[in-house]
């Protein structure tokens, strides 16, 4: 695969996450923090106005663009920062954008911008990743 | 697989271990973010509290709001990968606390940001994945 600057790769990770999206994740990581499958807790004890999902549910999906793209172990770094929670019902796109490409010993290593935004366009996951494809 | 299936992804490399591309790279692979299912080895995993345990549960962590576990929430995380983890791989993991800062925020009141550095290595001692967290305790429910 070449890549280039400006190129660009989307697709949409999950549409209209359910709750039991989230509680598959929960048994999948070992990441059993009530806020993420108890109602009563997330709304009542914490403030929430519903359990959302866990940051690495929406880097995992976000990972899951980048290895369709890119391919299975083309990862040399990956790393996001969580900008807004991830609820029930929401729908995902995840975006890479290629923004450097260098050449080392004959490998191609691109680094990618990342952005996942819901559906009103809003990012919930920024970050970049570095891969050698 | 399990992994994976929660993460709705089907590539054979990281479910098959009989499809052709999954014996081109030598055996199943994991997905990236892969190594987060330690929690399931990690003995006093906080975030765990109806795991059944022989000793004591673990502490709180003292923050306050919803019982301890409402004010912390993930604020960042960064991998490196270094070598490939393969089923079949039993890695293990060091932890070391990283960078601790405290910032005012505008949705969540004031913010403690901590660092944790794990590193993961294969049953030969081979640094396979490099994890960077930033947790982040904030003083109430974040305003939506």
């Amino acid at each position: 695969m070449r890549l280039k600057v400006g190129d660009t790769h989307e697709a949409v990770v999950i549409d209209k996450i359910a709750r039991t999206h989230i509680v598959k994740y929960a048994g999948a990581s070992g990441d059993f923090n009530p806020l993420h499958h108890d109602e009563t807790i997330a709304k009542g004890m914490a403030g929430y106005p519903s359990v959302f999902a866990h940051g690495m549910l929406s880097m995992g999906l976000t990972g899951r663009m980048l290895t369709d793209w890119l391919g299975p172990t083309a990862l040399r770094k990956f790393g996001v920062r969580f900008t807004k929670q991830v609820w029930p019902g929401d729908t995902l796109t995840a975006r890479g954008e290629v923004t450097a490409v260098s050449d080392e010993g004959g490998k191609q290593v691109a680094t990618i911008r990342v952005v996942t935004v819901n559906q009103d366009g809003d990012s919930v996951v920024e970050g970049e990743a570095v891969a050698e494809v | 697989m399990l992994f994976a299936r929660s993460l709705l992804d089907v590539r054979p490399e990281f479910s098959d271990p009989d499809h052709p591309a999954t014996k081109a790279l030598g055996g199943m692979v994991t997905p990236p973010t892969f190594v987060q299912s330690s929690a399931h080895w990690q003995p006093d995993y906080p975030l765990d509290l109806t795991r059944p345990r022989t000793g004591p549960p673990p502490a709180h962590r003292g923050d306050g709001g919803g019982g301890g576990l409402g004010r912390g929430l993930h604020a960042e995380q960064h991998y490196e990968y270094h070598h490939p983890i393969h089923a079949g791989d039993t890695p293990a993991v060091t932890t070391r606390p990283g960078e601790h800062w405290e910032k005012q925020g505008k949705r969540g009141g004031k913010l403690l940001f901590s660092e944790t550095i794990s590193e993961y290595r294969n049953q030969a001692g081979v640094l396979c994945v490099t994890a960077r967290s930033v947790g982040v305790q904030t003083e109430r429910a974040v305003d939506q």
